[in-house]
């Protein structure tokens, strides 16, 4: 520091005492905001194929009800042979869900899930219309056959919740700032929810009382 | 300690987190100072030395007593790693179950399998400890390798939805991947009693021989190097102190991550309450596991007390404090459905 010139420098805000700073320092913000890019990317990638996965996971849930349902009608048809339109409903409710999944991707999420919702409802109604024929309950195939549906149902819908709180958190994350403004660059679009449109899934089954006396 | 009881179960979540982050940055900070607090003293000591003429003189500038340390930890925290979760299991005389018989075998498999998915991870291989006592524990050091045993005590006294929330927070520890931190702590731990043992009888060997102290030097030498000897007999209680804090963090927060799998934060509080009534002194698991599982097998009064010196070494949280918040977490959820 030489001082003796001080009286003539302008009151610079930032003084470069040491000239290799005006390098070093632009490097360590340069290389600081290039890791931060590249991790909100990769933050956005990962999110974006764990959505996707998870929403893989639930086309295999759904794929595995659809294989049970056959076996279930089988074994309670000839007990059931009163109940025709209750079986009836799920056959018909199985076979358009079977036909909806065949383009399952995350943009028709919500053709799937509307079908998905029907047999959910009826299958529902089916396993409330067991439940009013105790001799039919304890027969023991029925008994681990209901286990089973209800097992089945509750990987359905944890699958489902499984994809709902990753994509939440993929949405959420390509719309907060910072991170929204990588979002262009990692192709992030907004997954679709699994929602329960239906008023009838989240209704209490009815169960109807015909028992042939 | 400030529990709120107004967290949701994602604030809860978060709070956990935080919180046993800085326990876990505790525990390392204090076992580098422990590793590195005596090489930081004799660096002190022997730098301004001033070599008598002719003769060299010893400069300690690298840190060998952190070094010796740091691998005596990571050879012994390897070794578990890579076989732990297989021993425990076997340790426990706990069958495999491969070929589900009974309606309750199914019943557990299946249930397994929906946390499994709710988890967004890899089905576990799946135990049964045949044991009156209900309980359950987790061990595996990745997540894709996961060994869950659940006591037939266990099978026997709840029903599916509390079977349910038992197994998540299983899946919990597994998902936050607790068994390798506490795998590692312990690591971390063994190698410090490991390496105080080894000190303790070379310092009395060389007792007899040359002693050279008194120079006189450096009061900052004297005080770096009292506290660090102080550390090392302190060492034992406070890392156990700190291992249990983590310890009990983690079952908060596989507490609040069973709350998200399942959605269903009252199951596991009816759980817990069942477990606890339910409670018999167990043989087969040991202290090895004992944080895993979901109540403390050992059955310490600690648990049962809430102060604040029964609980400090204790591997589980109070049960009230537990239930509390779970209960909490149930109302906040049916505030937001009620709606």
């Amino acid at each position: 520091m030489g001082g003796d010139a001080d009286w003539r420098r302008p009151p610079y805000l930032f003084t470069v005492p040491h000239p290799e700073n005006a390098v070093i320092v632009p490097a360590i913000i340069l290389v600081v905001v290039g890791v931060w890019l590249m991790s909100a990317y990769n933050g956005l990638i990962a999110l974006r194929n764990q959505a996707a996965n998870a929403l893989k996971q639930i086309d295999v849930q759904l794929k595995r009800r659809h294989d049970l349902i056959p076996n279930l009608i089988s074994s309670v048809q000839a007990a059931m042979d009163f109940e025709k339109d209750t079986l009836q409903a799920v056959i018909a409710a199985r076979n358009s869900a079977i036909q909806a999944s065949a383009g399952f991707d995350p943009q028709h999420v919500k053709q799937v899930a509307a079908a998905e919702t029907q047999l959910t409802g009826a299958l529902g109604k089916f396993m409330a219309v067991v439940e009013a024929y105790p001799d039919l309950k304890a027969t023991a195939n029925v008994k681990s056959l209901q286990e089973e549906l209800s097992s089945t149902e509750n990987k359905v819908g944890f699958a489902r919740q499984l994809y709902n709180d990753t994509a939440t958190l993929y949405n959420t994350k390509q719309q907060q700032f910072p991170t929204n403004l990588v979002a262009g660059m990692a192709g992030a679009s907004i997954a679709e929810l699994w929602e329960i449109e239906d008023a009838a899934e989240r209704a209490v089954p009815k169960v109807e009382f015909r028992r042939g006396a | 300690m400030t529990s709120k009881p107004t967290l949701n179960l994602f604030e809860q979540q978060a709070a956990n987190r935080r919180k046993t982050w800085w326990l876990v940055a505790g525990f390392l900070l204090f076992f580098l100072w422990l590793g590195l607090g005596g090489d930081l003293a004799l660096w002190l000591a022997t730098k301004d030395m001033v070599a008598p003429a002719g003769e060299a003189v010893y400069r300690h500038s690298f840190p060998w007593g952190g070094t010796v340390l740091g691998l005596a930890a990571f050879f012994l925290t390897m070794d578990v790693l890579r076989n732990g979760g297989r021993r425990v299991v076997k340790q426990v005389g706990a069958e495999p179950l491969i070929n589900p018989q009974t309606d309750q075998e199914r019943q557990l498999l299946n249930v397994v399998e929906e946390m499994s998915i709710a988890a967004g991870l890899p089905m576990p291989t799946v135990y049964v400890v045949p044991e009156a006592d209900p309980n359950a524990f987790v061990t595996g050091t990745k997540p894709g390798e996961a060994h869950l045993a659940v006591t037939t005590g266990l099978l026997e006294v709840l029903n599916r939805d509390e079977l349910q929330a038992v197994v998540a927070h299983e899946m919990g520890h597994v998902k936050n991947e607790d068994t390798r931190l506490m795998t590692i702590i312990a690591g971390l731990g063994g190698a410090i009693l490991l390496v105080r043992d080894l000190m303790i009888r070379t310092t009395f060997h060389r007792r007899g021989g040359s002693r050279r102290e008194g120079k006189g030097g450096n009061p900052l030498v004297v005080i770096v190097l009292v506290v660090w000897v102080l550390s090392w007999i302190l060492a034992p209680v406070i890392i156990r102190l700190m291992a249990m804090a983590v310890s009990r963090g983690r079952e908060y927060l596989a507490d609040a991550m069973a709350a998200q799998f399942t959605r269903n934060p009252a199951a596991l509080a009816d759980a817990l309450a069942k477990i606890e009534s339910h409670h018999a002194p167990t043989t087969s698991i040991s202290n090895g596991v004992a944080h895993l599982c979901i109540v403390d097998p050992t059955g310490r009064i600690a648990n049962e007390r809430q102060g604040r010196w029964s609980d400090i070494f204790a591997t589980h949280p109070p049960m009230a404090i537990r239930v509390s918040r779970l209960r909490a977490m149930a109302f906040q959820a049916s505030k937001r459905d009620g709606s």
